[in-house]
């Protein structure tokens, strides 16, 4: 067990807590820059995919994790930062301007979308984006000027500093330094006022307003700071397809980016890295699945949307923290090892808390 | 004349929606949690009636009967198994569960039964009636007479069953009913257990419409729009909000021309947003709420 | 001069009268008490005065202010912070991040400095933590900082609710039952404390309680209400000595 001896108050505020920290991320970076030597096209792919449904992920963490609000749509801003930016490049404009615009616009649609609905409270709120995952989904389709409607949008793959999209080692690059910077803003957020404001509203809207927190404006902030980052997810994700359709962006995926935060682990960024691999790795542990079992099953279409399903119930009833909350179990074993108590992560025991009179 | 038709066939599967509606609203009403599988229970229904009437060859009224005990059993069984282990947790995990719960269903439904579309014959198939120029199907006829059924047997259920006001008090207040000696659990499962009934209902009445496949399921989505409009929290609204989505969808996929392209398909949750903003309690929220502090 | 007034407040919730013409005003630098039975409207006075409930008449003053229309997140930027009956503290969060919401009536960073974490965010946080470290010396919390609520003692946490209080620089301090729940050390100690937070920091405080000795104890004055109506109000003395109240209590 490490013990840290506090001498600055800069030590709280600061990312890395001790050196060690600092040296294993070090490490960790060093091996992802590393990963193009030893890797071949297809696993960078993989993994280029996996840092651009992390970005997303942590734009749904941030609503859903630590403001406590559920978004069933959310595959919305994904196709709203997809479309804006092969729109744009379609035009044009260059890839170093699309981006930032996409941010911006993700940001706005997520607050446009967020006043009205930023009354609604929990279920309401889960039903209302869901319609909106819906609409959203429609709008797609039916506006062919802006997204090619049915017949799909291909999108542009521009030079950037010289090189081409189509590389997939220089897109791994892209999508990494993309996923350490959003990793970044996130953990810049979460340990400022407004990050604080978000846990406040997640835990108590009542204490958090007599405290002087707008619970309306911080919750369409963090409506908009989600769409921004799930925006930017989406504008890499257009590159990664390179052919936009409107179903790709349909409820399926706003629930798999769902699954993502609840098998990562609610409110940890860490969790959103490792749901992310988790559901980047899901295809293939279907298709592992598919060879175990009989062959009658095995080849069944109805084995994904229920394995889909089963992942999901589990980690509710069973590990409701998720991926990470599992490893700082581990971890807190070897540390504590031999007194490991299992009471340590005993479930609470909580009553229905009402929300009626 | 067209107008009238229009309503009719509107009222037909705004009923559909009601009932659908209606299993969300005891649901919520007794556990403050949305069962978002509702429409996966409704394709249950519609796939074990299949096989009982269309497979095996049942009576109609048998088949139907045995369907909904069947699938009124698993509700039971679904929340005392499963659904109970979560309660007290946040909104949004039950709302995981139910949607996991929701996915595992259809899955087991094309593994067991296949992907393909189905169809079994019932005496109302193909039928209809002509009245004053308005053409009306058996099939509607037979869905609105059966959510009148349904409707006035709950609501003497409700009003004057010893476990229907049991049922009442539990949703009522929790710990008082407790304290009372009314077993909340066994009541909460129950109360499951009707509302899968429910949708089985609405699976079996709506089968000859859509015919029996897995993506049935997705009316549970549209209820939700009903049961928004009708408050949630009161039954009557629920069917009166289904009623309500019927007819506008049917006005929205007529009318498409005036509107926009394929306002139809979205229309549910375009009515379901401006209520959510406009009402955010919906038309028919007995009281204003406030939370305690 | 009064620091605070409540003038005629009427609170109706359907036919029921919460509160019925209810007034009264605090002075600064006293610790003013509301007693009163269960369902006097206690806690429907501490709501309507955060603005959560609104009133169906009547007018509430802060510093010869009127307040009845001020936005629920105004409330604690003019001065007023409160604690809850039932304990409101983040529960998910550490006693440090509990208290640092404390200071966020004082935010004056943006969206981009945050994501950047500029030097003026930084610089901020920095502040924001030496007023929360006075308040934690003052009520003895070192050994908690980085616990979670989830895992405090249920005494601990009334204390970090109202630590979290103090850390918006209050002139005024609504207590709701500080003393319920906890041991008779502990309400000895928070005796002292109240009383340090009145002298030392020169907070007025009102407080609902119903531990009498304690209320005799602490206050400066006492109202007491029963069915949303003032019974009486004056000094600890009278108070404890005044017909209509022990009636109310006793039933005799």
């Amino acid at each position: 067990m490490r013990f840290i001896f506090k001498t600055k108050y800069s030590q709280d505020i600061n990312i890395a807590k001790h050196n060690g920290d600092r040296f294993w991320y070090s490490l960790l970076i060093l091996i992802m820059a590393a990963l193009p030597l030893v890797l071949d096209d297809f696993y960078l792919g993989e993994i280029s995919y996996i840092c651009i449904l992390s970005i997303a992920g942590i734009g749904l963490m941030i609503l859903s994790g630590y403001t406590g609000l559920a978004s069933l749509g959310h595959a919305a801003f994904l196709g709203v930062g997809a479309y804006t930016h092969a729109f744009l490049l379609t035009n044009g404009v260059p890839f170093y301007a699309s981006i930032p615009i996409v941010i911006v616009v993700s940001f706005l649609v997520g607050a446009v979308i967020g006043i009205p609905i930023l009354r609604l409270t929990g279920m309401y709120l889960a039903i209302a984006t869901l319609a909106l995952g819906f609409i959203a989904e429609h709008v797609f389709i039916k506006w062919e000027h802006f997204t090619g409607g049915n017949r799909g949008l291909p999108v542009p793959q521009p030079e950037f500093l010289g090189m081409s999209f189509y590389d997939s080692v220089f897109f791994y690059y892209v999508c990494l330094v993309f996923l350490i910077a959003a990793m970044f803003a996130a953990i810049n957020i979460l340990r400022s006022p407004t990050g604080r404001a978000f846990v406040a509203i997640r835990d108590s809207e009542i204490a958090a307003q007599s405290l002087g927190v707008n619970l309306g404006l911080y919750k369409a902030l963090s409506f908009a700071i989600s769409g921004a980052f799930t925006g930017l997810a989406g504008a890499l994700l257009a590159h990664y397809i390179g052919y936009l359709a409107p179903d790709i962006f349909n409820i399926f995926l706003s629930l798999t980016l769902l699954l993502l935060i609840v098998v990562g682990g609610m409110g940890s960024l860490h969790g959103t890295v490792f749901g992310a691999i988790f559901v980047g790795f899901l295809p293939q542990l279907i298709a592992i699945c598919r060879d175990y079992l009989p062959s009658s099953i095995g080849s069944q279409p109805g084995l994904e949307p229920m394995l889909f399903g089963l992942i999901l119930v589990f980690f509710i009833l069973y590990e409701p923290l998720g991926i990470y909350g599992r490893w700082i179990k581990i971890k807190l074993f070897f540390e504590l090892f031999p007194t490991y108590k299992r009471q340590t992560f005993k479930k609470q025991k909580v009553f229905t808390k009402s929300d009626r009179v | 004349m067209q107008l009238i038709q229009l309503i009719i066939d509107g009222v037909a599967s705004g009923c559909i929606y009601g009932l659908v509606a209606l299993g969300f609203v005891l649901i919520y009403k007794a556990t403050e949690t949305i069962n978002f599988a509702q429409g996966d229970i409704l394709m249950l229904g519609a796939f074990v009636a299949y096989s009982l009437i269309g497979l095996m060859g049942m009576d109609y009224l048998t088949g139907f009967a045995l369907t909904v005990l069947i699938i009124a059993v698993f509700g039971f069984f679904l929340d005392a198994v499963v659904v109970r282990q979560i309660i007290g947790q946040p909104a949004f995990a039950t709302v995981m569960l139910t949607i996991g719960l929701g996915f595992i269903f259809r899955g087991f439904a094309s593994i067991y039964w296949g992907t393909d579309i189905f169809s079994f014959s019932t005496p109302f198939s193909g039928k209809i009636t002509e009245f004053n120029g308005l053409i009306i199907s058996y099939v509607n006829l037979s869905i609105i007479a059966g959510t009148a059924i349904l409707m006035s047997a709950l609501y003497f259920f409700f009003t004057f069953s010893k476990i229907g006001v049991a049922m009442r008090a539990s949703s009522e207040n929790q710990l008082a009913a407790y304290y009372m000696g009314i077993p909340v659990k066994f009541i909460f499962s129950l109360i499951w257990s009707i509302s899968a009934g429910v949708a089985a209902v609405a699976g079996v009445l709506l089968a000859p419409i859509t015919l029996v496949d897995t993506s049935i399921s997705l009316i549970g989505l549209k209820a939700f729009a009903a049961a928004v409009l009708g408050g949630f929290g009161s039954i009557p609204g629920a069917i009166v909000g289904g009623i309500i989505i019927g007819i506008v969808e049917q006005l929205c996929g007529t009318y498409e021309n005036y509107l926009f392209e394929g306002v139809r398909e979205i229309s549910a949750y375009l009515v379901l947003i401006l209520t959510l903003i406009i009402y955010p309690r919906g038309l028919f929220s007995d009281k204003a709420e406030v939370k305690k502090v | 001069m009064s620091l605070f007034e409540v003038k005629n407040i009427t609170v109706a919730f359907g036919g029921v009268k919460a509160l019925n013409d209810v007034s009264f005003d605090v002075d600064k630098g006293e610790i003013f008490t509301i007693i009163g039975p269960n369902g006097a409207g206690k806690s429907t006075l501490f709501n309507v005065i955060s603005r959560i409930y609104e009133p169906s008449k009547g007018e509430i003053y802060f510093e010869n202010k009127n307040i009845s229309k001020t936005k629920p997140h105004n409330i604690s930027k003019l001065g007023i912070a409160r604690t809850f009956q039932n304990l409101e503290l983040f529960e998910n969060a550490t006693v440090l991040q509990n208290l640092l919401l404390g200071r966020h009536i004082y935010k004056k960073t943006n969206i981009l400095s945050e994501v950047f974490f500029t030097p003026s965010a930084r610089k901020q946080e920095h502040e924001y933590r030496l007023k929360v470290e006075e308040v934690i010396d003052f009520l003895d919390l070192q050994h908690y900082r980085d616990t979670l609520i989830n895992g405090l003692p249920y005494g601990v946490r009334k204390n970090v609710e109202l630590a979290r209080a103090l850390c918006t620089d209050p002139k005024l301090l609504l207590l709701d039952e500080p003393s319920s729940g906890l041991t008779n050390e502990e309400t000895i100690d928070l005796g002292f404390w109240i009383k340090d937070i009145q002298s030392l920091l020169g907070i007025t405080i009102i407080m609902i309680e119903h531990d009498m000795s304690f209320v005799n104890k602490v206050s400066d004055r006492i109202l007491a209400l029963n069915y949303g109506k003032i019974l009486a109000s004056g000094l600890p003395e009278e108070i404890k000595n005044n017909v209509d109240v022990k009636q109310a209590y006793m039933g005799e």
